[in-house]
């Protein structure tokens, strides 16, 4: 996109007043300079995943230039080096979360990797008839099935908290389906189709109050929401590093040191084990005990890159701005006519999702993508919350940090022009 | 805007908006269901025929405006033709919105789904019908799937 005058003028004005200056940190982002169908792309797919700054493709780029090799097996110097870079990302990770100890993070290939780690791991052990396992109305389906699964394996049943018309967790309701035979709960701490950030907070003590251990889906809160799993006191919490302005293929799992050492593995091979006779093995210690094989070593490093570049922007900063487009996209497309909003918590993520009345949000996101736009449309993995709100499927704009308002304008002229074809 | 009003032309914002033969039959003689799991567009079809003559089709569903008026343009050209008659607009129209052959001059009005060559990521919604008419006509039970 080409910075014109006004654009400079107008960075330079809010730069003096201490705001948060977009347009530079757009530089840094070099697919945002591009267009599509011949208009400036608008990228609002955010909560699918978000693009990566300059630091982390170059981060990448220098591990496979100059230091690639495996981590954890050889003594040559490429090696130690790749596995110098390894392990300082799972320090960077340890600090972005504050775990206690970098033993308790462990690298997955994703968010849903990681529920799956935590449900065959941890679940199933814990799982039998009778027992339940509770979850919302607004989870992502990668945080129903695993558990559904593992509830008709073991004749386990999987209990659903309401949410009410806003999209918010019905707090009674969910504290009522806290029992005596709940092994779990497994919540989402902001939704992907709705953008509610969940009391946490409440939501793990009343667990905790019954003895019940909590995972955390945080797909769509890691780069939007300052984390402390020791203040948070979640037993377990997910995210994936390609919603973090990260490489994909790369994600997280944190989880208590005490609860890690008494669970099995997830996958067997290399690198997990201590010692392997034909007779028996030992596992190796934490966390390469749920580390087996070779790891996406440069996907954890770009994810590392991609924590240092957060830092640097401050993540607060970015939340604040990103809290600003919400308000003002709420605002505006919520005033085009016809428009009804899906979501409207009092506390949300930046994701703003809508339909639009005589109008599929297919053809919706097909006439936003010639114009440059690009929105996420359809059941965007959360069936149940289509199910609860009645529609069959939604069109979902969600904003990162390098957004701008005038980008939701574009969005809003969009939208008008859905409307002018569709009548 | 005029590019996309040769996908979104007047005749398939109508279809979609009205379309023809929505409704449930009764007397059916043979049906289908199509699902489209990526967007959830589901179309459930009824067909009457008589030998293999096809006296009578509806649908009912839910979809985008794409596969809705290719559902009612399908239920409004098939009427009064053989299986083998439809079998061959199936050909013509798989071909007509994937770009990949002359369109058929046999299409008639379903010619207006054109534009839809140019969308490589709403073709499907413009065949799903169209998979969920073979199945209908072969007495396929499982749902179609478009993925
Ligand atoms: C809330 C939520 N949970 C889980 C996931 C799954 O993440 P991934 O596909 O990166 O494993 C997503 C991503 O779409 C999500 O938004």
């Amino acid at each position: 996109m080409n910075t014109t005058s006004t654009e400079v003028a107008a960075a330079a004005g809010r730069e003096a007043r201490g705001e948060f200056d977009v347009w530079r940190i757009r530089e840094d982002f070099p697919v945002l300079r591009q267009t599509v169908h011949g208009k400036p792309l608008v990228y609002l797919d955010n909560a699918a995943t978000t693009q990566k700054p300059r630091a982390v493709i170059a981060a990448i780029d220098r591990f496979y230039t100059a230091d690639c090799s495996n981590v954890h097996r050889g003594v040559h110097l490429l090696s130690e080096r790749a596995t110098m870079a390894y392990e300082e990302a799972r320090g960077k990770v340890r600090r972005f979360l504050n775990a206690a100890s970098e033993r308790e993070i462990i690298f997955v290939r994703g968010t849903t990797e990681a529920i799956n780690l935590v449900a065959h791991s941890f679940g199933r052990p814990r799982l039998g008839p009778g027992d339940e396992v509770v979850l919302t109305h607004m989870e992502h389906h990668s945080n129903i099935v695993p558990w559904q699964l593992l509830c008709e394996e073991k004749g386990a049943r999987l209990r659903v908290a309401p949410i009410d018309d806003r999209g918010e967790l019905i707090f009674e309701e969910f504290e009522r389906l806290l029992r005596p035979c709940t092994r779990i709960v497994a919540v989402a701490h902001v939704s992907n189709a709705l953008g509610t950030v969940n009391p946490l907070r409440r939501i793990i003590e009343a667990a905790h109050a019954r003895g019940i251990p909590v995972l955390v889906d945080g797909a769509q809160a890691a780069a939007h929401i300052r984390l402390d799993v020791q203040d948070l006191d979640c037993d377990f919490y997910a995210f994936s590093g390609h919603k973090l302005y990260g490489p994909s293929g790369i994600g997280v799992l944190y989880g208590k040191a005490s609860w890690l050492e008494q669970m099995p593995p997830y996958q067997s091979g290399g690198d997990m084990i201590r010692t392997v006779s034909f007779e028996k093995t030992t596992f190796n210690e934490l966390p390469y005990k749920f580390e087996a094989g070779t790891p996406n070593i440069a996907g954890a490093i770009g994810l590392g890159a991609a924590i240092d570049y957060l830092d640097s922007i401050g993540l607060e900063q970015a939340a604040a701005w990103e809290q600003e487009l919400l308000a003002y996209a709420t605002e505006r497309v919520g005033a085009v006519p016809g428009v009804r909003l899906i979501g409207t918590a009092r506390e949300k993520g930046a994701v703003l999702s809508f339909v639009m009345e005589g109008v599929h949000p297919h053809d919706i996101a097909t006439v936003l993508d010639r114009q440059g736009v690009a929105v996420r449309a359809g059941h965007v993995c959360a069936q149940p919350v289509m199910e609860r709100f009645g529609v069959p499927a939604i069109a979902r704009a969600s904003f990162a940090f390098y957004n701008t308002r005038e980008e939701v304008d574009v969005l809003v002229t969009g939208l008008q022009k859905v409307r002018e074809i569709f009548g | 805007m005029e590019e996309l009003r040769d996908l979104y032309q007047e005749v398939i914002v109508d279809h979609s908006r009205r379309p023809r033969n929505f409704r449930v039959m009764a007397d059916a003689t043979a049906t289908a269901e199509g699902y489209n799991p990526l967007c959830g567009d589901k179309v459930m079809l009824y067909l009457k025929l008589e030998g293999d003559v096809i006296r009578d089709v509806a649908f009912q569903g839910s979809g985008c405006a794409i596969s809705t008026a290719s559902a009612s343009l399908l239920t409004e050209s098939l009427k009064g033709k053989t299986t083998a008659q439809a079998e061959e607009l199936f050909e013509g129209f798989h071909k007509l919105v994937t770009g990949s052959g002359a369109p058929d001059k046999e299409l008639g009005k379903l010619a207006v789904l054109r534009g839809v060559r140019e969308y490589p990521m709403r073709v499907k919604c413009a065949t799903l019908v169209w998979h969920t008419l073979r199945a209908a006509l072969k007495g396929e039970r499982q749902p179609v799937s478009t993925e």
